[in-house]
């Protein structure tokens, strides 16, 4: 398998719990019910999926945090089931929280994680010094982490996570709840790492990062993989460009939506809110003067008009039927 | 892969432990890391110490000096005499509460995940929250007994008998550590834990440790008389050389029960605690 440089594998993946609590037995609903997956080594893997997907209990047995119940995987090379504790001393784990002692400082959190990853008290000490360095934390290195920002935790997380320089990293909704600068302090030392080596399967419900870092998608829906493929890949199967009328009156919306989907062999798609109307379109140009000059003609006020390119969240929309972000938020 | 990975930094790791000496030399080590952890928040921290011992010292104050003119001891004893056993086994039996929060804390945190995902000792968990708690109750019960002298308390069982007396207090905070570790993996939030103290309240204060079971109505005495805190608290009495006779079984072999009690507890609540980590990967 690494021969083949897959750094994460997974094959059949299953995981069952018992509807009712402790009833073992009884009713069961399928966490993983055929999962599949395979990391290239040195990329950026992102894991996509509605809330309740599976993502994070992937992730978790993935990182033997979780035991599964059927099918195979391998993390580094290593069989996650055979071998876990061996797993462990190649992997690093970020989940959805900052797992940190809120007491110590970052350099006492670094150090004392270091000693438990069995480095001895100089290494860890001096391993601490490099990964503050690194994540750009030295002059907060002796605050308490109770006083750390947002982003500042998430770098000290990640830190933690590559004490052993691990070379798989799970990063499970890393920048969750971060203001968009502490995102993009976490994007950045993301990069860092993945340029030196290491190969991280990520999983995020903003699909904006998973198309900024990624190489590479999976598409995870009711514990079975959906979709597998590259950020464009994925955007191509939706099909090609999409125009989009944004109108000022709530009135015309309807109106526009029927000009546009003369133009389009899909029905357009509205958003009452936002005043949008948007359908797929073949001839990029003709679709745009057409329904450019209709709307004229019929005296609509336009706020905007243009052409763009499927999102993620389009894909998303194909795949699963439903948004992201109304699943995120629900 | 691993060929692919040009890290340059100081990580070498030693090979992983296979034999069983290196397992136990792991467990120690891991173990004896986790507690320095708790005992490096106290050295940040040492205000959080102060809070702890606050509630046992004013404790000690209001009860020996506002009740204790009006409150009765079997025989003819002195109250603050009679409180002092108690307010060392009730300190004991609170800091349940410590190891819960603590637990509680660490996994909402995702520490505890954090920690099952490195390559440490599994044990070093629950073993290391263990030691800390064991040092902390071991300050708690000097600052006490140095409240309890400085009011006019003395020990007067002898040492020997003063120093099965405090083992006997720290055998009750042993086994109530896996008690709160295993409510702690159990709850599911800090907040949630926090109720647990109008659960912890009646269940000390039905015990003997304000008051004598013979001098609680008839149906609530032999309750307050097989709280396990209380054989602790009767035993404890007995050793400092104040004891107070109470005529049952139950009193009359406190000592005994100050052991077989917590040997109990720890009998039912460690394997329950373990089998509550265990679930975790489940």
């Amino acid at each position: 398998m690494s021969a083949t440089g897959y750094a994460v594998r997974a094959e059949g993946l299953q995981k069952r719990y018992a509807e009712k609590k402790g009833a073992k037995g009884g009713p069961h609903k399928l966490a993983l019910d055929g999962f599949d997956l395979a990391v290239r080594a040195g990329t950026v893997h992102g894991l996509l999926g509605p809330n309740g997907a599976g993502k994070t209990t992937a992730v978790r047995a993935l990182a033997t945090l979780l035991k599964f119940d059927g099918g195979r995987a391998e993390v580094a090379g290593i069989d996650v089931r055979r071998d876990p504790r061996l797993v462990r001393r190649r992997i690093g784990l970020t989940g959805q929280y900052a797992a940190l002692d809120e007491v110590l400082t970052g350099r006492q959190n670094l150090e004392m994680f270091g000693r438990l990853f069995h480095l001895g008290g100089k290494r860890a000490r001096v391993r601490a010094g490099e990964l503050l360095e690194q994540f750009d934390l030295v002059e907060a290195a002796d605050k308490g982490v109770g006083a750390y920002s947002g982003g500042m935790r998430r770098r000290l997380d990640l830190a933690a996570s590559m004490i052993l320089a691990p070379q798989v990293l799970f990063l499970d909704e890393p920048t969750t709840g971060l203001d968009p600068r502490g995102r993009g302090e976490v994007w950045d030392a993301v990069r860092a790492l993945v340029a030196g080596g290491t190969t991280v399967l990520l999983t995020t419900q903003y699909l904006d990062e998973a198309d900024r870092l990624a190489s590479h998608i999976t598409v995870i829906d009711r514990g079975r993989t959906i979709a597998d493929d590259t950020p464009d890949g994925l955007k191509n199967r939706v099909g090609g460009d999409r125009i989009e009328v944004v109108v000022a009156r709530a009135a015309d919306l309807a109106v526009a939506a029927k000009v546009i989907a003369r133009v389009s062999a899909t029905e357009p798609e509205t958003d009452e809110v936002a005043l949008r109307a948007h359908a797929q379109v073949g001839d990029r140009v003709a679709a745009l003067t057409e329904v450019a000059r209709t709307l004229q003609d019929e005296g609509i006020a336009v706020e905007d008009i243009g052409l763009r390119r499927p999102s993620l969240d389009d894909v998303f929309l194909r795949l699963t039927g439903h948004r992201a972000e109304l699943e995120a938020a629900a | 892969m691993s060929t692919a990975n040009t890290h340059t930094m100081s990580t070498a790791t030693e090979p992983v432990p296979t034999g069983p000496e290196r397992r136990l030399y792991w467990a120690l080590a891991d173990c004896w890391n986790v507690t320095r952890r708790t005992l490096t928040h106290y050295r940040r921290q040492p205000v959080t110490i102060v809070w702890q011992l606050g509630f046992p010292i004013v404790s000690v104050l209001l009860y020996g000096f506002v009740f204790g003119e009006a409150m009765a001891v079997p025989g003819d004893g002195d109250y603050r005499e009679f409180l002092m056993p108690g307010m060392f086994a009730s300190t004991m039996a609170f800091g349940f509460m410590n190891t819960t929060m603590a637990v509680v804390t660490d996994s909402t945190k995702g520490v505890i995940d954090r920690f099952r995902s490195m390559p440490m000792a599994p044990s070093a968990v629950a073993s290391g929250r263990g030691v800390s708690d064991l040092l902390v109750a071991c300050a708690e019960l000097t600052i006490l007994a140095v409240t309890a002298v400085l009011i006019g308390w003395e020990a007067e069982g002898g040492a020997p008998a003063a120093v099965g007396a405090f083992g006997l207090l720290l055998l009750l905070r042993f086994s109530l550590i896996w008690v709160g570790v295993w409510l702690g993996l159990l709850v599911p939030s800090a907040e949630a834990a926090g109720g647990l103290y109008a659960v912890a309240f009646p269940l000390t204060m039905i015990s003997s440790i304000f008051v004598a079971p013979s001098l609680m109505p008839s149906w609530l005495g032999p309750v307050a008389a097989w709280n396990p805190v209380s054989s602790t608290v009767t035993a404890t009495r007995e050793l400092f050389g104040q004891p107070v006779s109470g005529g049952t079984w139950i009193e009359d072999n406190a000592v005994l029960m100050a052991v077989v009690w917590p040997l109990l507890i720890t009998a039912v609540f460690l394997p329950l605690a373990v089998r509550r980590f265990q679930a975790l990967s489940r």
